[in-house]
């Protein structure tokens, strides 16, 4: 159109008007160069599942420690060491990118988009989180920190703690934070701008609020951590007090600042998971998701009751009762919109036709423990029960089970769900099954017994402890559950490599899906789409099956106990 | 269903097994410490109500779960996938929502509300009884804590040191490390502080925990009628030995106590004294031979 309206105009005279083809970059070049969202997507997730392992390593030498009373397996520096990088790791480098992971490679397809809004942000934003990643395991070579993953001053300062792993660990939170800042810049970009047409607010993917709210989360609560971080630099080597109370400093002021992003931030981990459930569901269902718009609106009230509560981690510390109140009648809120949450999961369940593939299992399954965390969770928000369980292992449990439980599960429902689209290839279900049951059957014996080992008084991040204390017994049991859970995830790292090559062939929508990721093939090509479908509902898959039904009068729509897919 | 082959009925059977495994050896240990899923109490009234708080949330939690739980599994196995099973085609309704969003919240405020009943009662220290010990003195109030009743209480200072405990009596030089000797049934009101990184007091069986911060003072109490020994340790990482940062309360008949407290006076002031006297000799001898110019640190004195 434009060249004929420009022909018309300009005075024909003979040009060269070919531009040369960018050669398409192969092998690791295309990969390192890279600013397509669905390949920098798979890097996140490749680079968040290592660092997830060297977690899980970290956890099981945790575990061994304490396996038996008085051990002396590993010395209490290293002990301090590996709770240090355990904490550290799984948040900041697994679970927080992961979702980055999955959303960089799904917004765009879910909202019938090229690409993210800025690409090269986007290549940034991937080799900042590596580089950070980098930055905290080099300290390995040196002394790792030891303050644990809070790292509360005066403990973290320069008289307690020399060792560089301590400035490592600063410097590595400050690129990591800024990786994920330029990160939810960009998911905001995405989702207020390139959704395809028709599809507005109310039709907008599930999982795309809830990346949404993830993103406005990381970026107004990123900045009081990068604050928190640079105050505890500057005390630690340019002569700084921010955290010294003898120089009229505050060791409370790095907890408020600290907890002002690390309360979010199991939002920002949380969120996306239940975004994941809300889009399986429905699918596995073969049920329109119940109650949408509840669903939508409390992932944004939860985001924003989630920066009022920060202060009951600090439940313990000196606090006027008004304060004390005040923390926990906003924590009492949030379990508001999440108990709506679960209440409109299992009514999406509720009179469905269940399809039991391996996503929907680890879906189920995080609601099922999930709800354990939240209900420990309101122990926990009742300030004079929290002076109890604080600081214990009851907190330990509970954190799990909504880290974990919330969120870990979604993380394998996700991939189990959308390795297809990635690959082309379906996970194996025997052993998706499997590694379902020996995750379920592994997380709780790990971690309900420690709730106990709390309750009968033993405390967090302690590297021994006496056999008269009466916690041997909830020890071993969590041990030996910790050794299941890791053998669980085994099986499914094993059976994304193997299906890798050998998987079945997944087709363009192997679980007939409602979102327009399913609308492309598996994997999608470089421009995602050649056209880009109108979007009428919430379901535009559904009504485009319905269409496609219509002209040709084959049936698209999925019957009930028919084989999904054959695997 | 199709029948079950043997190797999942083998499958089935060794998950059974386990399961069975991991209830019995959580009920051993539930017979072993009586403290499965509740917080330990019953050296001090606050504990107790504390407890007793923790209980009733528990019995709504233990509803609510099995509730929800009961739910949830209901609905996935009898609405799983069968030939000819149509899913209803639902997508909400507005009443139930509002239900269940309502429903919700007002199981919240009623724990609000209990709580806030029972708080005044944990937080606010009580009267010493009629027993406890005579010379307690008055305390005075405190930007939050409350004067017990009467105001007679014995204000101990608590100090928090990578890694042991420091306890500062009120009203003469004495002072003792990780263990605490009180009277039974005085109350007992804690200034909680820390000389160099943050510490948590806790005794479980005498109530909640209280971080010890430099540079703040925490405060709370407890009042034990029962004599005996309760142990606790530090609850917020404070370094490498951490772990073996042990607090006890000791807690003795009136008499003893003032027997304990008149002879620890009497051992500090004579360690001051032989520390002195230490001193000004080494000093002396220091004097003499300018070339060893160490100094030495009193034994006995109070850091």
């Amino acid at each position: 159109m434009l060249t004929t309206d420009t022909a018309k105009r300009t005075i024909a005279r003979p040009q060269v008007v070919a531009h040369e083809i960018e050669r398409p970059s192969r092998g690791w070049v295309s990969w390192v160069t890279t600013t397509d969202h669905k390949k920098i997507g798979i890097l996140y997730l490749f680079t968040t599942f290592v660092f997830f392992v060297l977690g899980g390593v970290e956890a099981l030498l945790l575990r061994i420690q304490l396996g038996a009373p008085d051990n002396t397996f590993l010395e209490p520096d290293k002990y301090n060491q590996l709770f240090t990088l355990h904490g550290t790791t799984m948040v900041f480098l697994f679970v927080i990118p992961v979702f980055a992971g999955f959303a960089n490679y799904l917004i765009p397809l879910m909202i019938g988009a090229r690409d993210m809004a800025f690409p090269r942000l986007n290549a940034w934003s991937y080799w900042m989180l590596l580089f950070g990643g980098i930055v905290l395991y080099a300290s390995l070579f040196f002394t790792p920190p030891e303050a644990g993953w809070t790292s509360y001053p005066p403990l973290s300062g320069k008289d307690y703690v020399p060792g560089g792993g301590m400035d490592a660990w600063i410097i590595a939170l400050h690129i990591i934070g800024l990786s994920s800042m330029l990160g939810g810049v960009n998911f905001i970009a995405t989702i207020q701008n390139m959704r395809a047409p028709g599809l507005g607010w109310g039709r907008l993917p599930l999982f795309g609020w809830s990346i949404l709210i993830y993103s406005y989360l990381i970026v107004i609560v990123s900045p009081a951590l990068a604050a928190a971080l640079a105050m505890l630099l500057i005390d630690r080597h340019y002569g700084g007090t921010f955290f010294d109370p003898t120089q009229g400093g505050s060791a409370l002021l790095w907890q408020h600042a600290f907890w002002f992003y690390s309360h979010p931030a199991v939002y920002i981990m949380a969120l996306p998971a239940f975004g994941v459930v809300s889009e399986v569901l429905p699918v596995f269902a073969r049920k329109p998701i119940f109650g949408y718009k509840a669903i939508a609106a409390s992932t944004a009230a939860i985001g924003f009751l989630g920066l009022l509560v920060w202060a009951h981690h600090m439940f313990s510390t000196p606090m006027s009762t008004v304060v004390l109140a005040f923390f926990m009648l906003s924590s009492f809120l949030i379990a508001v919109p999440t108990g709506v949450k679960i209440f409109n999961w299992i009514a999406t369940l509720w009179q469905g036709a269940i399809e039991y593939k391996t996503p929907l299992l680890f879906s189920a399954g995080l609601i099922g423990v999930f709800l354990i965390g939240g209900i420990s969770g309101i122990f926990l928000a009742v300030f004079p029960v929290n002076w109890q369980l604080t600081d214990t292992y009851f907190v330990v449990a509970h954190l799990h089970y909504v880290l974990f439980g919330g969120s870990v599960f979604g993380i394998f429902a996700a991939l189990y769900y959308w390795f297809p689209k990635m690959s082309g290839r379906m996970l194996n279900e025997r052993m998706g099954r499997l590694s379902f049951w020996l995750i379920m059957i592994g997380f709780n014996l790990t971690f309900l017994v420690q709730h106990s080992a709390g309750l009968s008084g033993m405390p967090r991040r302690v590297y021994e402890y006496s056999a008269s204390a009466g916690w041997t017994a909830y020890n071993q049991i969590s041990t030996v559950g910790s050794f299941v859970l890791a053998i669980g995830i085994g099986v499914t790292l094993l059976n994304v490599v193997r299906s890798l090559k050998k998987g079945a062939v997944a087709g363009p929508d192997p679980w007939k899906g409602n979102t327009l990721e399913w609308f492309t093939q598996s994997p999608p090509p470089e421009n995602n789409f050649d056209a880009i479908p109108r979007v009428r509902s919430v379901e535009p898959m559904k009504d485009i099956r319905r269409e496609v039904e219509k002209e040709t009068g084959v049936l698209q729509q999925q019957r009930a106990g028919h084989p999904l897919v054959k695997v | 269903m199709s029948p079950l082959t043997p190797a999942r009925r083998l499958l089935r059977l060794a998950g059974l097994a386990a399961l069975g495994a991991v209830a019995g050896s959580l009920l051993a240990s539930g017979v072993a410490s009586a403290d499965l899923l509740t917080p330990e109490s019953g050296g001090s009234p606050n504990a107790d109500r504390i407890d007793t708080l923790y209980k009733l949330i528990l019995y709504i939690a233990i509803v609510v779960f099995i509730g929800v739980e009961g739910a949830l599994i209901w609905s996935l196995v009898r609405f799983r996938a069968r030939k000819g099973r149509v899913a209803a085609q639902i997508h909400g309704n507005t009443r139930l929502e509002i239900g269940w969003t309502v429903g919700a919240a007002v199981l919240l405020v009623f724990i609000t509300a209990v709580t806030f009943v029972q708080l005044g009662k944990i937080k606010n220290p009580e009267a010493s009884d009629p027993g406890g010990l005579a010379g307690a003195r008055p305390v005075y109030a405190s930007t939050d804590q409350p004067p017990p009743p009467g105001g007679r209480a014995l204000n101990i200072r608590v100090n928090g040191q990578q890694y042991i405990w420091r306890y500062q009596y009120p009203g003469a030089d004495v002072f003792a490390y990780e263990e605490m000797v009180v009277p039974e049934d005085t109350t007992v009101t804690l200034d909680i502080t820390a000389d160099d990184v943050a510490h948590s007091w806790w005794i479980p069986e005498l109530g909640g925990k209280f971080d010890a911060l430099p540079g703040y003072v925490n405060k709370t109490w407890f009042k034990a009628s029962e004599p005996g020994l309760y142990e606790g340790q530090c609850a917020e990482l404070c370094g490498r030995n951490h772990a073996n940062m042990l607090a006890r309360v000791r807690v003795v008949p009136v008499a003893r106590y003032q027997t304990w407290f008149d002879r620890q006076q009497a051992d500090i002031a004579a360690a001051r004294k032989a520390g002195a006297e230490g001193r000004r000799a080494l000093e002396q001898e220091g004097g003499a031979s300018s070339t060893e110019g160490g100094t030495s640190s009193a034994p006995g004195s109070d850091q």
